[in-house]
């Protein structure tokens, strides 16, 4: 079972890269889906494969709706209503991005060897989890689509989830009701908010709504 | 009796490595449901070559006449340390795989410099493209050979591929899958297959090995063929060994299975070839750089163990 | 002697050879032994200067740098003897050659000193001499500039070197390397890093390394082959000599050299792709090969402070040999790179071609240098590459840290590799073969006996150090030894020797299977003549040489991919009109540390120093109050 959630940590850390250098919009919100998935069965498998509960089932089955269905079904409603271009449009050429990633996850290792957490059987937990967290921050620097900033926050979200259960031999149900919530929420409110601001503005490009305050560069009273 | 395995390890290589062409083509034709080419019909070319009268080039020197010359030697040499069924041939020894490296790195100098012999623009422009894709699949497959020679703590090829059985597998899945999916990427792109170049295609301007090699006729054609037929058997052969490390403890056993897979290999790279399309020029580097970036994470993952 | 025969015409060109031919003998008889036994030989002779003597003591390790040494400027002469025939008339040849031979006495003393003045004297001469060689062209204002930037990264480093001279030195009795006593913590840590600057500027490692293209290119080819060859040497030399002096090492003198040395076997092999002349093109090389040796001294010190002593002397070992065949293979491409320059004229790779038919043994001779720079088996290169190599793969099997060093040190050779490989296949391919670009290249001829000579001689070289490295294993255990301590010379000896044996097996197989494939051709063709047209070219039917690929095309996949890092500058032309008759294209890549990095600091402090100028107005009346004041103050400070 051990190498079994290896293997799971090792397509979490693919499904990072992946991410990293993906060019279309409806692939990188597919790709933060799977990874959702894979992260909400981690806790089935790293249990040891013990007899589980209903009650312990309930929870992966929550989240893996959540996160497999409804968050992408909310994304690309939000993505066609606003009419986007499909392209992602990052601001890093693909060597950049990939060596990045490689890079996060080396450091990320260095880091896990750090600090002090208690042990955990599955081995690279600590180093897939904070890959995780640095490839939702390089989505959110690194792409101009509103869009892709809400990927990111999902992306960080499945990061600390699975940093999380490195550290919780069970669940606290309280915190990843606490967690879960504050996701839905920010998936939900985000993705009216890009619906109703590429209806005010006809686009959701970041880099033009950063000038969205009064003072214009020359065009004063325009 | 030290002698006779090695050897025959080594005649079977040199024997077979024509046929791993023509499975390709095979496979790529049934794919595009024809009948397709004899899948020894290189057999044929080599002999047909033989027998000609090459053409050569006013502008051309002794470069022209010796580059394929020393590409083909090379790779005949590299067959010296290649392992086969996990056992070694006739040169096993602390480094080997350099040795190797270096080795096919001097066949690609040699076929670089005949092309520019030629003076025409485009040999010059396949020889530049080819020395672009060097760069970025040497460090992939180098750093894939480290990954190997920590999983076995070996430093020699026949030691890593030795190593290597199906309990390494259960152990180090992830480690050797990375770099199964690394190696073949370096296959592909050193071997001129589709995604990194079609070997199918006319136009000149799109071609990369094909095109450095157009002047070439003859004996000389010949020789650049075999040493393209030695160079897929040399990358095929690394892969059908990780994949499928030896089971039984008989030399007649494995060395079956062993040519099982390298013929597995082939007809895994007509299937490739037959689904996907060619990548731009401009994307080829990206492909390799995340075949690097598997074999780094391999080497990550072993380091970390 | 020969700015004495400065008046008899062709009396100094003779002399200066004759006296610097004698001299490497000499030195060659003296420094073999030394090597091949082990045994350090001195002398000493009493000297006036204060806190200095005259004692030279020539150990191992010395006699690993001074058989190069010897090698290269007894050949060069007799090379530049050739070489400078052409400038017959035009140039004085005293001032060169006797510069050449201060050059080389100079380079003896700095090897064998083991005095800081002493050392420091053969330092400036060293410097001093060679810039009078690199302004051999002064007439040209490439060459000029190269000058004055090659004097000041001189004058800093012997600057830097003084420091750190008087930091190993304080409070110890005589300016004797022997009797200096190690300093301790962060005075180790200052004294080290003073080492590294002031070597580094005359080792040429990025970022210190922007007066290498500039003043090896400018020299003439048979001192750019002696100073590539061993001056740059000079810098590793007085490097290892700290480095073991300073033992023992914290781990992150260890990283740092493993970092330069990274930059710098990577940069210098990508700079070297974006060249278009042909001399610094070989300059950029070696920039790369001293980023390969230090890469090797790194990977050694890490080992050695994580307790991995084996694996640092194969290290150490693995520099060392890069050092002795980088010298080589670099002076046979430097000389060849002459023999192009004076047989063509230029150096320019754009306006080269076809060089191969109307200079075949030339041509032969600088591919074969080429595939040693390019560490291809059988040759020298891939020998001293090699042992770096088994000396990466066994700290990849050990624990710790050194794993990492080894990983990295591994990854960045066989990237160099690939680099170089594009970088010398282009500067070859586009020199030597295919078509004449231009007439000066249609018109090139062979050189002569003088410049081919000294050529064979090296390719032998290389080709028997690459065949027969093993038997150069023996003497590198005493050079490990002798620079790094009795502990590590004995570590590995016979260890290494295996894999060695093997490498030549191979290349000997090498060599054998390649003749039977020859004669297998000649018998394919069974007495057939090959029939000869024009290139075919898929049919094209009226190619020109200047539709070639050239060696900014060749390159062109490469830089682009590469352009943040070399920022090569385009200018495009502007197409107004339909039927355009004629337009040009030009693209440079520029020196980027010199634009990016030396001159806007140069101009800072230009600018700081301009605050200064009303000290600077000319009035006598006030510069000798300057002197009264400064004297009223003395008197004062010590009342």
């Amino acid at each position: 079972m051990n190498t079994f959630a290896e293997l799971i940590i090792v397509v979490v850390i693919l499904l990072d890269m992946a991410l990293a250098v993906t060019g279309s919009l409806s692939g990188c919100i597919r790709l933060v889906a799977v990874q959702g998935v894979v992260a909400g069965l981690l806790p089935l498998l790293a249990g040891g494969g013990a007899a589980h509960g209903a009650r312990a089932l309930v929870f992966p089955v929550a989240i893996v709706t959540l996160k497999g269905v409804v968050f992408p079904w909310l994304l690309l409603r939000a993505r066609d209503r606003s009419g986007a271009r499909k392209d992602v449009e990052p601001l890093i050429s693909y060597p950049a991005s990939i060596l990045l990633c490689l890079g996060a996850f080396i450091a990320s290792s260095w880091l896990g060897s750090r600090l002090p957490l208690p042990e955990t059987n599955v081995a690279w937990i600590v180093p897939a989890s904070l890959a995780t967290i640095f490839t939702g921050f390089l989505l959110i620097t690194t792409r101009t689509k509103a869009i892709t900033q809400v990927l990111g926050y999902l992306v960080i979200e499945n990061g600390i989830y699975i940093f999380g259960l490195a550290l919780f031999v069970e669940q606290p149900m309280l915190v990843e009701l606490a967690i879960l919530l504050d996701v839905f929420v920010a998936v939900f409110v985000m993705g009216i908010a890009i619906f109703h601001i590429s209806r005010e503005f006809d686009h959701i490009d970041t880099a033009e709504l950063s000038e969205l305050s009064d003072w214009r560069r020359g065009e004063y009273g325009k | 009796m030290e002698i006779i395995k090695p050897f025959s390890q080594y005649l079977a290589a040199m024997l077979l490595a024509p046929l791993l062409p023509g499975i390709i083509n095979r496979v790529k034709a049934f794919f595009g449901g024809r009948r397709g080419q004899p899948a020894l019909q290189l057999y044929f070319d080599l002999y047909k070559l033989s027998r000609k009268t090459p053409v050569y080039s006013r502008t051309a020197t002794w470069v022209f006449r010796a580059g394929p010359v020393t590409g083909v030697c090379a790779l005949v040499t590299a067959l010296l340390v290649l392992p086969f069924a996990g056992r070694p041939s006739f040169l096993a020894f602390e480094g080997d795989f350099i040795f190797l490296l270096y080795l096919l790195g001097l066949a690609r100098f040699a076929t670089v410099l005949a092309a520019l012999d030629t003076g025409s623009a485009f040999e010059g422009m396949g020889a530049s493209r080819e020395v672009q894709f060097a760069v970025f699949a040497e460090p992939a497959f180098f750093i894939g050979l480290a990954a190997l020679a920590r999983v076995g703590g070996q430093t020699s090829l026949s030691g890593m591929f030795g190593a290597l059985t199906p309990e390494t597998w259960r152990v180090a899945a992830p480690v050797l899958a990375l770099l199964t999916a690394a190696f073949f990427i370096v296959l592909l792109a050193e071997n001129s297959r589709v995604p990194a170049d079609d070997p199918n295609t006319h136009l000149e301007l799109t071609m990369i090995h094909e095109v450095m090699v157009l002047d070439h006729s003859g004996p000389d054609l010949a020789y650049i063929l075999y040493g393209a037929a030695l160079k897929l058997w040399l990358f095929a052969a690394l892969i059908a060994s990780m994949v499928l490390p030896r089971r039984t403890g008989s030399w007649a056993g494995d060395s079956a299975l062993f040519l099982l897979a390298v013929l597995g290999v082939a007809v895994a790279v007509g299937v490739v070839e037959s689904v996907l399309a060619r990548l731009r020029l401009t994307k080829v580097p990206y492909l390799l750089i995340t075949a690097f970036a598997f074999s780094a994470l391999a080497l990550i993952f072993q380091v970390g163990r | 002697m020969p700015f004495c025969l400065r008046g008899r015409p062709g009396a100094p060109a003779r002399a200066g050879t004759y006296a610097a031919v004698a001299a490497s003998l000499a030195g060659l008889s003296a420094a073999l032994p030394v090597l091949l036994s082990g045994e350090p030989v001195s002398v000493s002779f009493p000297w006036s200067v204060p806190l200095g003597s005259f004692s030279l003591v020539l150990d191992p390790l010395a006699a690993l740098f001074l058989v190069p040494l010897f090698l290269l400027t007894g050949l060069g002469a007799v090379y530049g003897a050739g070489y400078l025939k052409a400038y017959e008339g035009r140039k004085d040849p005293a001032l060169p050659w006797a510069a050449f031979n201060l050059l080389t006495a100079a380079m003896l003393l700095v090897f064998t000193a083991v005095n800081a003045v002493l050392f420091l004297l053969g330092w400036e001469l060293m410097a001093a001499a060679s810039f009078l060689l690199v302004l051999f062209e002064h007439e040209k204002e490439q060459a000029r500039k190269a000058g004055f930037i090659y004097l000041a990264a001189g004058g800093a480093g012997a600057l830097l070197l003084m420091a750190m001279f008087a930091l190993l030195g304080a409070g110890a009795p005589s300016m004797d390397f022997a009797s200096f006593t190690p300093p301790a913590g962060g005075a180790a840590s200052a004294a080290f890093l003073l080492a590294l600057a002031g070597f580094g500027l005359k080792a040429g490692f990025i970022p210190l390394h922007v007066w290498l293209p500039e003043a090896h290119p400018a020299a003439p080819s048979h001192v750019s082959a002696v100073m590539s060859g061993v001056m740059i040497k000079t810098g590793v030399y007085g490097l290892i000599r700290v480095l073991a002096f300073l033992r023992p090492w914290p781990e992150w003198w260890g990283w740092l050299l493993l970092g330069l040395g990274l930059v710098s076997c990577l940069g210098g092999a990508l700079f070297a792709l974006a060249q278009h002349e042909l001399k610094r093109v070989l300059a950029y090389s070696s920039i790369e090969n001293v980023g390969i040796i230090l890469l090797a001294l790194g990977l050694g010190v890490v080992a050695a402070a994580c307790g991995a002593d084996r694996l640092a002397s194969l290290a150490f070992a693995g520099a060392l040999l890069h050092v002795f065949n980088h010298a080589l293979f670099k002076g046979l491409l430097f000389m060849g790179a002459g023999a192009v320059l004076h047989a063509a004229g230029t150096g320019e790779l754009e306006a080269l071609g076809g060089l191969s038919k109307r200079m075949p043994a030339s041509a032969a001779l600088f591919l074969a240098g080429s595939a040693a720079a390019c560490a291809l088996p059988p040759l020298n290169g891939f020998a001293g590459e090699f042992l770096v190599y088994i000396g990466a793969f066994r700290a990849l099997n050990a624990p710790g840290p050194v794993a990492i060093a080894g990983a990295a040190a591994g990854l960045a050779l066989a990237t160099a590799g690939a680099l170089a490989a594009a970088a010398f296949a282009r500067a070859y391919g586009v020199a030597f073969l295919g078509e004449p670009r231009t007439e000066r290249a249609a018109g090139a001829h062979a050189p002569g006996g003088l410049m081919a000579g000294p050529m064979w001689i090296l390719a032998v070289l290389c080709l028997g150090s690459g065949l027969l490295a093993p038997l150069l294993l023996g003497p590198l255990a005493f050079a490990v030894g002798a620079g790094f301590g009795p502990y590590y010379g004995f570590l590995w000896g016979l260890e290494a020797m295996t894999p060695f044996l093997y490498v030549s097996a191979g290349g000997f197989a090498l060599l054998g299977i390649i003749a039977m494939a020859a004669a297998k051709r000649r018998a394919f063709l069974g007495g057939r003549e090959p029939a000869v047209a024009g290139t075919w070219d898929c049919g094209y039917a009226a190619p020109s040489a200047r539709m070639q690929y050239g060696a900014s095309s060749f390159a062109q996949p490469l830089t682009d991919f590469f352009q943040p890092l070399l920022r090569k500058i385009g200018r495009y032309p502007v197409i107004s009109e339909y039927f355009p008759a004629k337009a040009s294209f030009s693209s440079e890549a520029q020196a980027v540390f010199y634009n990016s990095v030396y001159m806007p600091a140069a101009a800072r402090l230009r600018d700081l120093a301009f605050r200064f100028s009303w000290l600077q107005h000319g009035r006598l009346q006030i510069y000798i109050l300057y002197i009264v004041v400064t004297l009223i103050g003395l008197l004062l400070w010590k009342l």
